[in-house]
């Protein structure tokens, strides 16, 4: 399972990732650091602004430099990211590490047939000629569930409907069977049915291919479903991050908490949506201490002077909360499992 | 139709809607085709009551609810209001008649001015139909009522948040006192955190205000939350319309069936199994030739071939005022899509 020298696959530490703008710095990551591995889906929870895809920009070295402090580590198989020249992580980038994009129709060039843009991709990393990377492009099509691949690969995207579009970029991210792909809200601007379609797909991919997911979302529903793992992400902080079983069975952030029970479910009505007061913080002025302490109903003298550390709970997942262990498995226990299965 | 419940009267109803859009085609743009958005919709919307209706993009929800406040004019059919038919009403009782009707719009960055501040954007129906005297403490109320600081009156949209942005704009649509608020898509832009905040505040709005919403959304978990009556659309045409909770509880066409069982859940089954689901294959097809007899035929997994495609259903009821245009429903949920697709295949003389 794991790559070179028993190193991760993706293992990113310590991340921050700073942006110098007019009107400030902007902290959007702090100290962020997981892990991935083959074979496994990580879910990157988080809203607006908690600095789910900036992660995902700085893994793919889709950042600016020079406006982007990036500090900490991103290795893939043992290689820091961080620290290659630009020409080396061109040879990484969309070979072994790819990504799917949120608004595939932005992402698709609309004056290209959907194959060539996806045979393009093919001869950006290997030496093949035109004819044998568009045979791979329509291979490829195929295999992400495009009907009648051969002659629908010479559409332009806009005669792809959404959910084809997503396929077609997923069948790019795989051009050269890549060891981690990133899908950034890859069903956010579909509809349910087709979204079903893409998550099944992202599943299948993952097995057929052995490659490493690490989906950003914000639907919860989404991420427990297809993922192994979770990280939950606010104010560019992980809040919590483990398996996902127990996330969902057993979170223990008040953040984690409050989105549990503000989200409306299908399969009951529920008496009350409880809601989570305020609305999440800006980076360029965040909070002093923990960043979500303002909206918290469990903060207490230490939260506004210090940030926790994400920790180890005893035999459980990670965190970073200042309330005592007891104290979150109590609540968990008594209260806050009670109002999201009423 | 079946007659709604005994003492509710209904505030609103659309008898046989439907709304065509003319488009050009084809090369030179010299065909001309015809999008059926609206296809012979009726329904009630009773006082006090949220229909929700949802359905996927294209299914023509938002084209029904433009077309309940009359900003599209229908092609035909007519609509109610409080019993009187408004479907040709002149521009200027119209005009008096908007008092009643509002929206709520899905966007709050762009259904906002952002060159006119809070106090003139909540201020402008006063201002229109010049029902007030003293607009700003009008506005000051309104403001703090949706949870807003009333000093705030001087600031510019861009200045508050999404969630914010929302609530002006609530805030808006209340300032008439309308009986009816047509909500289109209104938490679909905003986090989870703050949705349940606008969810919550809608909720009670309605109580405090006696109003009366019909609710937008694709969203189906937001749907069961708030509504008390809901209708599923697909192609434009109504398939499923019942209560809310008789509906979900038990769905009785494939579509509603499948839209449901593809929502994705963050709970695991009590034994941390994976539920089944009912993949639709293919997508919604073009508004523009739309299929013939049920359109929802080339994609269910029940079509038989020689019924579905030829005979158009009609509406069957069931509990209460539950109806389905189907011709097999679902006996019984859950289903798994097994056997979905064998109740299909093997009982072909129901009809």
């Amino acid at each position: 399972m794991a790559g070179v020298g028993g190193s991760s696959l993706l293992e990113v530490r310590d991340l921050s990732v700073r942006f110098r703008t007019r009107d400030g710095v902007v902290q959007a990551v702090s100290n962020l650091s997981f892990t991935l591995e083959r074979g496994e889906t990580l879910g990157v929870v988080g809203e607006s602004g908690s600095g789910k895809s900036v992660t995902s920009l700085a893994i793919m070295g889709l950042l600016n430099r020079n406006f982007a402090d990036i500090t900490g580590e991103i290795l893939f198989e043992g290689r820091d990211l961080l620290k290659l020249s630009p020409a080396e992580l061109r040879k990484v980038r969309g070979k072994d590490v790819s990504m799917i994009f949120q608004d595939p129709f932005a992402c698709l060039h609309p004056m290209y047939r959907v194959g060539s843009q996806i045979a393009e991709a093919v001869r950006a990393h290997s030496d093949v000629s035109k004819s044998v990377a568009q045979a791979r492009a329509v291979e490829l099509l195929d295999a992400v569930g495009i009907p009648n691949a051969a002659v629908r690969a010479r559409d332009y995207p806009h005669q792809f409907s959404g959910g084809m579009r997503q396929r077609a970029m997923i069948a790019m991210a795989l051009v050269h069977n890549p060891a981690v792909l990133i899908a950034d809200e890859p069903t956010t601007a579909l509809d349910v049915t087709v979204q079903a379609q893409i998550v099944e797909l992202i599943d299948k991919v993952k097995r057929d291919f052995n490659v490493g997911v690490m989906l950003i979302t914000h639907d919860l529903g989404v991420v427990a479903e297809t993922a192994s793992h979770v990280l939950v992400m606010y104010g560019g902080r992980a809040m919590e991050y483990g398996p996902s079983y127990e996330i969902f069975h057993a979170a223990q952030h008040p953040y984690a908490w409050g989105l549990l029970e503000s989200m409306p479910r299908v399969d009951r009505k529920l008496d009350v949506l409880i809601p989570i007061e305020g609305s999440p913080p800006s980076l360029l002025n965040p909070p002093p201490g923990c960043p979500f302490n303002p909206r918290c109903k469990y903060r207490f003298d230490a939260c506004d002077k210090q940030s926790p550390k994400l920790v180890q709970l005893p035999g459980g997942h990670l965190d970073s909360c200042f309330l005592s262990t007891e104290r979150k498995q109590a609540e968990w226990r008594d209260k806050v499992s009670e109002e999201i299965s009423q | 139709m079946t007659a709604s419940g005994s003492t509710q009267t209904p505030l609103v109803e659309l008898q046989h809607l439907t709304k065509h859009f003319s488009v050009k085609q084809g090369v030179f743009a010299r065909g001309k085709g015809v999008v059926h958005a609206v296809e012979d919709v009726s329904l009630v919307v009773n006082k006090g009551e949220t229909l929700g209706i949802v359905g996927e993009s294209g299914c023509g929800k938002t084209t029904t609810a433009r077309l309940m406040v009359k900003l599209l004019e229908a092609t035909s059919g007519r609509i109610l209001f409080e019993g009187e038919d408004i479907t040709d009403l002149s521009r200027h009782r119209m005009r008096q008649l908007r008092q009643q009707m509002q929206i709520i719009f899905q966007d709050p960055y762009s259904s906002l001015n952002p060159r006119k501040t809070v106090g003139q954007i909540v201020g402008e129906p006063f201002v229109i139909h010049g029902t007030e005297k003293d607009i700003k403490s009008r506005v000051q109320e309104l403001l703090a009522r949706v949870g807003l600081n009333p000093e705030h009156y001087n600031r510019y949209p861009h200045e508050f948040s999404g969630g914010q942005r929302q609530r002006i704009g609530i805030a808006r649509a209340l300032a008439l006192q309308p009986k009816l608020i047509v909500c289109d898509e209104p938490v679909s832009a905003l986090d989870v955190s703050v949705q349940a905040q606008i969810l919550n505040l809608l909720k009670s709005l309605q109580s405090e205000f006696d109003l009366t919403y019909v609710f937008i959304s694709h969203d189906l978990s937001v749907i069961r939350q708030v509504s008390d009556r809901i209708a599923v659309m697909y192609l434009g045409r109504v398939v499923e319309m019942g209560e809310s909770e008789l509906l979900y509880e038990h769905p009785r066409h494939p579509y509603t069936a499948a839209l449901l069982s593809a929502v994705p859940r963050a709970e695991l089954d009590a034994n941390g199994q994976k539920r089944t689901r009912i993949v639709l294959q293919g997508d919604v097809p073009s508004p523009v030739s739309p299929p013939s007899a049920c359109v929802f035929h080339p994609r269910c997994p029940r079509a038989h071939a020689g019924t579905c495609d030829v005979e158009t259903p009609g509406l069957t009821s069931f509990e209460g005022d539950h109806v389905a245009a189907c011709h097999f429903p679902v006996e019984r949920w859950p289903m798994s899509e097994a056997e979905l697709r064998a109740g299909g295949t093997f009982a072909d003389t129901t009809s």
